[in-house]
């Protein structure tokens, strides 16, 4: 497991995401309200490059005629057919047991942090006085 | 290591296919509102300019039922040029014609003039699509192959049109749609088939169209995922009327493509007709045969979509009722419910069995070498 300094926070506001390949790996990564999530842009139902989806929120139902709908901006939904992903996990909302597509925690550190190591950072300058977005992959 | 940055991913590509596929259902669409200008009549530019286009529908503009997804297609299928999926030769080629090795195309152009109430109008439409299938895409691209598409409400000038375009190698189909005025076999589109028998092209029925009657036979439904399972039971009362008018007897050289409705319905759509057939063949004495051996003898099914039953054996008998020599192998691309070839069939299959699936059945009924 190593981690992967990905960019200075401020060229990932919120509302953005960026794709990155990491080790080989298309992973995409979200800053949805200063929070920040990695998923494996693939999606495991046929491939697709599930995180060009909308981000939306979540209609559930508990009974005919009652529309709750939650989790605003954090249902990841596919290009392709529309399966909703929980961009916190990964998890499935049409079959859970089933799919669930590779989520990686993703953090924010301190330049002096990042400057100490253990950190992956090839291609990024990293200073002491910025923050960084950081990958465990 | 190296880490890269994109700021939109690749366009998903196939890994999984290695062999050349035939793909029998690829959507081209118009980069601009004015691309069939140069093949219309002036007159038309500025009639449509006027009074616009009218369909069979109540919906003036835009589809009667919401769609999944922007134009009911892939999100990541946007050309990088601009205009609605499908609209770019180019982009097609790198997204999907290329990575999936596709060797046979087949082109079914919808929002056509087929169903525009002005019958002058519609056949005009219908002409220059089929220009324009020439000019923008199957002579671009050997790969690629149109459907000739007709003015169906009117027989004699949908017939006139297949005429035209009878043994130009760039057309290897005619396409209807399912949902028309009237059920598909009765006499008013006996022109059409009896222009294809002649000229030698299968007909190819696409799910949808602009008949003005509702997608199920009880009325409006609510919802676009009952628009979604309307379309094969629309398909199976259209094939029940080519069979039952006798179609088939009348045009014995007729083949005919079931084109995105499904498949798994094929199976108990003959048992039914049988059995009924059985007891009231008096009603319908100019069918020599079973309605079953109709059905087996004209007809091909295109995938996209497949029934998918929890048990892969299900689906692999309903495959052999139908015949594995009668499926054709189609992405719907670049439409939201596309197939990945790589993932569209289960394991188990045996290789002479993909490999008529997936491209030499839709080669023969074609006759793309
Ligand atoms: S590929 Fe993502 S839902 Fe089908």
């Amino acid at each position: 497991m190593a981690r992967h300094v990905i960019a200075p926070v401020d060229e990932l506001p919120p509302g953005s995401r960026k794709f990155f390949e990491i080790d080989g790996r298309p992973i995409a990564v979200f800053n949805v309200k200063g929070e920040f999530f990695g998923l494996l842009n693939r999606c495991p139902h046929q491939g697709a490059a599930l995180c060009e989806g909308p981000l939306i929120g979540l209609a559930s139902s508990s009974d005919p005629g009652e529309i709750e709908y939650t989790k605003l901006g954090e249902i990841l939904r596919c290009p392709w057919h529309g399966w909703e992903f929980d961009i916190r996990t990964g998890q499935s909302y049409c079959d859970p047991r089933r799919f669930r597509v590779r989520a990686y925690p993703v953090s924010v550190e301190p330049g002096t942090n990042v400057v100490k190591g253990p950190y992956v950072a090839e291609t990024i300058k990293v200073a002491v006085e910025s923050d960084y977005v950081v990958v465990d992959l | 290591m190296n880490i890269q940055v994109r700021e939109r991913p690749e366009a998903a590509a196939s890994t999984g296919i290695k062999t050349a596929i035939a793909d029998c259902d690829i959507h081209p669409a118009r980069a601009t509102k004015d691309e069939l200008h140069p093949y219309l009549a002036k007159r038309w530019h500025s009639h449509l300019e006027t009074f616009g286009v009218h369909a069979y529908q109540g919906m003036m503009e835009g589809p009667p039922y919401p769609k999944a997804q922007p134009n009911a297609s892939r999100r990541d299928a946007y050309p990088p040029e601009g205009g609605p999926q499908g609209s770019s030769l180019s982009f097609m080629q790198k997204q999907h014609l290329d990575p999936n090795n596709v060797a046979l195309g087949v082109l079914n152009p919808l929002n056509t003039g087929q169903g525009i109430r002005n019958q002058d109008l519609a056949g005009a439409i219908c002409s220059a699509i089929n220009d324009w299938q020439i000019e923008k895409w199957t002579s671009k691209d050997l790969r690629l192959k149109g459907s000739v598409v007709v003015a169906n409400e009117d027989g004699v000038s949908a017939a006139a049109e297949i005429r035209k375009r009878a043994g130009d190698t760039n057309f290897v189909q005619v396409l209807l749609l399912s949902r028309n005025v009237e059920p598909l076999g009765q006499r008013r589109y006996w022109p059409i088939y009896e222009a294809a028998q002649e000229a030698g092209l299968p007909i190819g029925v696409h799910a949808f169209g602009f008949g003005g009657n509702p997608i199920t036979a009880s009325g409006w439904p609510s919802y676009y995922i009952e628009e979604m399972v309307g379309h094969s039971q629309c398909q199976q009362t259209a094939l029940a009327s080519l069979v039952l008018e006798g179609v088939f007897e009348r045009f014995p050289r007729l083949k005919m493509v079931m084109v995105e409705a499904g498949f798994g319905w094929a199976p108990s759509l003959a048992w039914r007709l049988d059995k009924v057939f059985a007891r009231l063949h008096a009603e319908v004495p100019h069918l020599k045969r079973k309605p079953s051996e109709y059905i087996r003898d004209h007809i091909w099914w295109t995938t996209q979509p497949v029934e998918d039953p929890e048990s892969r054996d299900h689906l692999f008998q309903t495959i052999e009722w139908i015949g594995w020599d009668r499926l054709l192998f189609a992405t719907d691309y670049p439409h939201w419910d596309y197939d990945e070839p790589s993932r569209v069939l289960p394991a188990g299959v045996s290789d002479a069995n993909r490999q008529a699936f997936y491209l030499d059945n839709a080669k023969q009924l074609y006759g793309v070498a």
